[in-house]
């Protein structure tokens, strides 16, 4: 199901704002989600979120949203901050997909290491998704990553891209990291030769 | 013929998948910057996969997000910000990782701190869990921020998986006037190309006007690229590069320093290498710039106004416009120099160097705050630029003409500290980002360079600077 949020250049800040930052866990941000627009109090870290007023005119609190795992958004989603309590917290709220016309860089590249989906789409076909989700309560869309598809409710597809070094990645569950260190002989024998050409960068 | 970004990212490729150019590609990181806030989660990652960091000289840490900016022997008291710092320097104590204690004199925002210390070279590739990591690419560094998956990735392995980005060449051609700052570029860059105009892309900086600033300028410059929307921002080598890097605690001495510099002197872009894209700007047009919204390339020039949203036909843009006017607080049409402020913030890893502190010292001299400021503040980027300032006598300026001189840190260019605007309040700051909340729950930004700050501070409400001169 797909809950709209129709704004521009979505920030980290507004996504998680820093005041939950102070955490030294990876969990648990979901309730801070969008904090500043979801709640009608100021939020602080410790606080019980389920004693906080909401604010009704919030889109994501609508009674038709909740559940939502693909959130919709317009361009420049996740600018500012290369925090990745940002996409943690989407994920932790329940969101696996956010689908937008474009994304900034260092938000995207941190998506794909936590397991959330950043699917670009062009701007008539998430244009047209917009008025679809806002008439039609419940709303769904079908995500098919190894296909690389979006399927509307009237069987519509658009398809997206991914790199297939990160789709193989997201569709395995692979730790990067232990992919890395099956190059281990690369980069001690780059390590070697860097000391011997510029010295100067270790100690 | 190469561009400075082909040369830096051909010259740290470990492994690629030779008959896929476009793949991602293994990247050796030469520095690696930590701080408290994106990396407790890395550590513990770290701890629980039983692995060790893999190069420790390659890592400097200090603690800046969340350190106070008023008197530090008592320790911090927000017992969660305690938590951080604590958790940082164990981390370092446990793996061995030179880290500047909050009460070493060479503690700062670690943006300045690296350069500062030398630990930033020319031709390295510098990460740090923080987006305005592009600052380093002031050094001609390949210099970007990371997600915490990637600070645990780097410790690791010293490598991050990677796409070649789109190169942009921004030249800015001509001569500056006076009173117009490094910041007024990036922000008329900004305004130009929008935030969003260069993902996907590295920005090299160019032209005489650039070639022509200091490297504190510079490195504002770069600070910003990230919200151009590039993740990193570069600028070549010249004499000014080598100059500051000088005598510094970290740089090469001796033999080591000539052959440095011998190859230093090769990072610059070839003579007719080819940019994506190319971007120009006349220096001589650049004026002091003023954000009036929520996003950094909402902005304008101190003799401009704020923007009707009335005329703005694309309605995503004219909806963005009007959130913000009404966030702010302003009403289309107003003059910028009508527009009153309640606290002026002077600091970050923007404008918090030597340099950005006596540019705003010139314009308060012998002048006092004006009486609707509630707070004037300087928060000094590092503690050496602090003593520095001291040594020249600019903490007396300030603290004469009624601003209070802060210890180093963030502070309030984000309020994770207890330096923060309340709601409905209007800051005039040097910092980089005006999002909704970022200084504080419902406090407004409005972005300027040091010596637009301090003129708004004596004058209370945006004045043109140039004027004051
Ligand atoms: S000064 Fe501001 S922008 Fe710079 S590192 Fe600190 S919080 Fe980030």
């Amino acid at each position: 199901m797909v809950a709209p949020l129709d704004r521009a250049n979505i920030d980290t800040d507004a996504i998680i704002p820093k005041q939950f930052l102070k955490s030294i866990k990876r969990s648990g941000f979901g309730q801070n989600l969008f904090d500043e627009w979801r709640y009608l109090d100021h939020g602080e870290p410790g606080m019980d979120s389920s004693k906080r007023t909401l604010n009704p005119d919030f889109i994501l609190n609508q009674l038709r949203y909740q559940g939502a795992q693909i959130l919709l958004a317009r361009s420049n989603f996740g600018c500012g901050s290369s925090r990745e309590h940002a996409p943690w917290a989407l994920q932790d709220y329940g969101f696996r997909v956010v689908i937008a016309p474009s994304f900034a860089d260092i938000f995207f590249s941190n998506c794909f290491k936590i397991g959330l989906l950043p699917i670009v789409l062009g701007t008539d076909s998430i244009d047209r998704i917009f008025s679809e989700v806002d008439s039609t309560e419940g709303y769904a869309l079908t995500v098919n990553l190894e296909d690389q598809t979006v399927t509307t409710p009237c069987g519509e597809i658009c398809s997206f891209d991914t790199d297939p070094f990160r789709r193989h990645c997201l569709l395995n569950g692979l730790d990067e990291i232990s992919l890395t260190l099956q190059h281990m002989d690369k980069i001690i024998a780059f390590e070697q030769r860097r000391r011997t050409e510029q010295p100067w960068l270790f100690k | 013929m190469q561009t400075l970004y082909d040369k830096l990212w051909q010259g740290h490729i470990v492994h690629e998948e030779s008959d896929k150019p476009d793949e991602m590609a293994l990247v050796y990181i030469d520095r690696h910057l930590v701080h408290e806030v994106t990396s407790p989660q890395a550590f513990e990652g770290l701890r629980i996969a039983g692995r060790k960091p893999w190069r420790l000289d390659s890592i400097l840490a200090v603690a800046d997000h969340n350190v106070p900016t008023t008197e530090r022997s008592h320790g911090i008291t927000d017992p969660i910000s305690r938590l951080q710092v604590d958790t940082l320097d164990q981390n370092c104590e446990d793996l061995g990782i030179t880290e500047f204690k909050m009460t070493d004199l060479r503690q700062g925002i670690v943006h300045v701190v690296g350069p500062e210390q030398g630990a930033t070279l020319p031709g390295m590739t510098v990460v740090c869990g923080d987006s305005h990591t592009s600052t380093h690419g002031a050094f001609a560094c390949l210099a970007f921020g990371i997600g915490t998956s990637e600070v645990e990735h780097v410790l690791a392995t010293q490598c991050l998986l990677l796409k070649k980005a789109k190169s942009m060449q921004i030249l800015v051609e001509g001569n500056l006037g006076p009173g117009v700052t490094a910041k007024d570029i990036a922000l008329a860059i900004i305004g130009k190309i929008g935030t969003a105009g260069g993902n996907g892309y590295v920005i090299e900086f160019a032209g005489n006007a650039i070639r022509e600033l200091s490297m504190e300028a510079r490195m504002t410059i770069c600070n910003m690229a990230i919200e151009g929307g590039s993740r990193a921002g570069m600028i070549a080598v010249d004499e000014t590069t080598i100059d500051y890097i000088k005598g510094r605690p970290f740089a090469p001495r001796g033999d080591l320093w000539e052959r440095a510099t011998t190859y230093w002197r090769t990072l610059k872009s070839d003579e007719g290498a080819a940019f994506d894209r190319v971007v120009t700007l006349d220096a001589a047009q650049i004026k002091p710039q003023v954000t009036w919204g929520t996003s950094p390339e909402m902005v304008t020039t101190i003799d401009g106004r704020v923007p009707d949203p009335a005329q703005v036909t694309d309605t995503v843009k004219r909806h963005d416009m009007e959130n913000a006017l009404k966030y702010m607080g302003l009403t289309p049409n107003l003059p910028i120099s009508e527009i009153y402020l309640d606290k002026i913030f002077i600091g970050s890893c923007t404008n918090s160097r030597i340099e950005d502190l006596r540019a705003a010292a010139v314009v308060v001299r012998g002048r006092h705050i004006a009486a609707n400021i509630k707070l004037a503040m300087v928060v000094p980027g590092s503690g050496l630029v602090k003593r520095q300032a001291e040594e020249e006598g600019l903490d007396k300026v300030f603290r004469d003409a009624g601003f209070e001189w802060r210890e180093p840190g963030c502070s309030m260019c984000l309020a994770m500290n207890d330096d923060r605007l309340s709601a409905g309040e209007r800051c005039a700051s040097t910092s980089n980002r005006n999002f909704e909340g970022r200084q504080g729950p419902g406090g407004r930004t409005h972005l300027v360079s040091p010596a637009m700050a301090a003129a708004a501070a004596v004058a209370g409400h945006f004045v043109d600077v140039r004027e004051i001169y």
